[in-house]
């Protein structure tokens, strides 16, 4: 019994891992004000960029290296055309989602079916990793677990406790004031877009070279619509991402392991969604309850410089 | 040189068509650049692309039958889009409207001749729908609830509630395993043109359809509460318009649609209630584009739909052709979205091009 929860509960921190990833970035993107809903397509693109990077120079860290550029830059398409031309965020997302989704598969159709020579290493955390129960939960991954863990105590350190993060937030909360303060409102957001970006092609870097080995289209399997509800659910706090993250991630694991106790998948899955339904509506049923959400006050608004 | 971006003061027909045609032109030349990029004849690829779709009446006819879910959804959401209510669950939509309309069929049917029972069929599942549909219009006007989110959400939930049911409970006896329900009985199954899978009944819905909500968002009183909330959502508050009321009407309309869509594809193609991907190919998502290249207007679907649906059916023949793979379309529909948008803002804005050393002469 208790090896059967030490494997549901170390499974959970790795399908939790790529969602955490997403959802720091779609974090900091929405705090900018700028909604991302093309994380499912970044996420694939970067899953294909790290699968042929990593299958042809035999280096895992290259290809996550080239995910992470390749978010950045599919992500600034949408910065592009929801910052710079103001354009309907909603959109342009769902836009890029499909322009990801459509390139990775051209760009992976000759590796459908490949193996991986070489996936990302693990690291057993000397002495930690010896522990009993906590040992193998924790301590027993690959270095992308460590990492998501890494940039999420770095990305909720910024935002809390830096000017920087104060940046972020102003600009998302009230922009035309943090333009009076000397604050270039557009390069923040195209920053936080591109951010977002970045972290979406590092967590489809981990679906194909750590979590998995191969590529195949699909191969997000919607993580980047879970992304998108977990932002919410997280209350868009880095805290909240690490609660939901592994908690919607335990949901993936749980989902087939309960099947034979006659607990529908279909209806499990269903969880992260109505979860997040349940948040938001639990908020909204007061004025007081919908300030409290702290919303990022802009969110999906285009910011015109100078409109008063 | 110096390039000023001007809010235009009035746009006209012609220009936004110029526009459009422009943007049109620009993705395609967008989606040349990726295809050479990847070792493709740009060329032969979007060549055979219309040519699978338009060149031959095989590709014809199947483009008509996949525009149909396309102008019936696009319609819908075009009318929810005039109003800036981003419903993007056209896709649960479909899929309610489709479990409303097995149930009907499954257990009506085989009481009922085709005359009463397929009108039921539609009936149903367009108040699936729209009941389906009235939801996020509900939460965003009581509770605040971002319809984008909330229409997102709904799109998974009906997803897996549609699969717990073919996989579970409604499993169909005679289908040897497999996730599919029975099949409806023949008086609720939609005839079809000779040689092909075009279904008059569903042809005229859909064109009918679009037509109508094209007359409701432009001369009815009804659209022009849609409009005057679509343009500035305080002054409809304060103008004596119920917001609240408007907007579950006008969601119940998108959603019906969509509903109605899901009831085609059923009794048109399918015959039974499947998987959901199986049931829609993403025709809720497709239809965002639709309404968008129509430019918002209900009407103008039945023109971009067919467009759309031919990208649909030239997609499936570069596969075979070209060896290309499904993913391809994504590539087509996104581009051509992002190029929509693009294109928007040179209708609201000028470019003016100043050279410097004409100013200083």
């Amino acid at each position: 019994m208790l090896d059967l929860i030490v494997s549901v509960l170390t499974r959970t921190i790795i399908a939790g891992t790529p969602l955490l990833l997403a959802t720091l970035g779609e974090i900091v993107t929405e705090r900018g004000g700028i909604i991302n809903l093309g994380i499912e397509g970044l996420m694939s693109a970067g899953a294909v960029t790290a699968f042929i990077v990593t299958f042809t120079t035999g280096n895992p860290w290259l290809g996550m290296l080239a995910a992470i550029l390749v978010g950045i830059l599919l992500s600034s398409i949408h910065g592009f055309v929801s910052i710079g031309l103001r354009a309907n965020q909603v959109v342009s997302g769902l836009a890029l989602t499909m322009l990801g989704l459509g390139i990775s598969g051209l760009w992976g159709k000759p590796y459908i079916g490949r193996l991986l020579p070489k996936r990302m290493p693990r690291l057993n955390i000397p002495g930690l990793s010896d522990m009993p129960v906590l040992g193998s939960i924790l301590f027993n991954h690959d270095w992308y677990v460590y990492l998501s863990i890494v940039v999420g105590i770095v990305i909720w350190f910024l935002l809390k406790h830096t000017r920087m993060g104060i940046t972020l937030r102003s600009v998302g909360e009230n922009p035309k004031a943090a333009e009076s303060q000397g604050i270039s409102v557009n390069r923040v957001k195209y920053f936080a877009v591109m951010t977002g970006g970045g972290l979406a092609g590092m967590a489809g870097a981990y679906l194909s070279t750590a979590y998995s080995g191969s590529w195949n289209e699909g191969i997000t399997a919607g993580r980047g619509w879970i992304v998108i509800a977990l932002t919410i659910f997280a209350l868009w706090q880095p805290g909240g991402a690490f609660l939901g993250a592994y908690l919607f991630g335990g949901i993936f694991v749980l989902q087939y392991m309960l099947q034979p106790l006659g607990i529908s998948p279909n209806l499990l899955a269903m969880l992260p969604y109505l979860s997040t339904l349940l948040v938001l509506f639990i908020y909204g049923m007061s004025k007081s309850g919908q300030r409290r959400m702290n919303a990022p006050a802009t969110l999906g608004e285009p910011y015109v410089r100078g409109e008063r | 040189m110096q390039l000023d971006l001007l809010p235009r003061e009035r746009t006209t027909a012609s220009l936004n068509l110029l526009i459009l045609l422009g943007s049109l032109f620009a993705g395609l030349l967008a989606i040349s650049v990726v295809f050479a990029l990847n070792g493709v004849n740009p060329f032969l690829a979007i060549f055979y692309i219309f040519k699978g779709s338009f060149g031959s009446w095989y590709g014809i006819k199947e483009t008509i039958t996949k525009a149909i879910p396309l102008i019936l959804i696009g319609s819908g959401l075009a009318m929810a889009y005039k109003a800036k209510f981003w419903n993007i669950g056209a896709e649960s939509q479909l899929l309610v409207g489709a479990i409303f309309a097995t149930w009907t069929g499954l257990t009506l049917g085989p009481h009922l001749p085709a005359i009463v029972i397929v009108p039921l069929m539609f009936l149903m599942a367009f108040i699936g729908g729209a009941l389906w549909g009235m939801v996020p219009a509900v939460l965003k006007v009581k509770f605040g609830i971002n319809e984008v989110i909330s229409t997102l959400m709904l799109n998974y939930i009906a997803a897996e509630f549609v699969k717990y049911l073919v996989v579970g409970p409604w499993k169909g006896e005679t289908k040897g395993g497999y996730p599919y329900t029975d099949d409806l009985p023949a008086q609720a199954i939609l005839k079809h043109f000779p040689y092909s899978r075009i279904s008059p009944v569903l042809l005229i819905l859909a064109v009918v359809g679009a037509l109508i909500l094209g007359w409701l968002v432009y001369r009815s009183r009804f659209g022009y509460e849609i409009r005057v909330i679509g343009e500035n959502t305080h002054a409809a508050r304060y103008s004596g318009i119920n917001f609240f009321r408007t907007s579950v009407l006008l969601m119940a309309v998108s959603g019906g649609m969509a509903g109605l869509a899901g009831a085609g594809e059923l009794m048109s193609i399918h015959n039974y209630l499947s998987y959901p991907e199986s049931l829609s190919a993403g025709y809720g998502f497709t239809a965002i584009i639709v309404a968008w290249l129509a430019r918002l207007n209900p009407s103008f679907t039945i023109i971009s739909g067919l467009f759309f649906a031919g990208i649909i059916v030239g997609g499936d023949a570069i596969q075979i052709t070209m060896g290309m793979p499904a993913a391809t379309v994504n590539v087509f529909n996104g581009m051509i979205l992002v190029f929509l948008i693009m294109g928007d803002f040179f209708i609201s804005h000028r470019v003016r091009i100043r050279l410097r050393s004409a100013v200083h002469a």
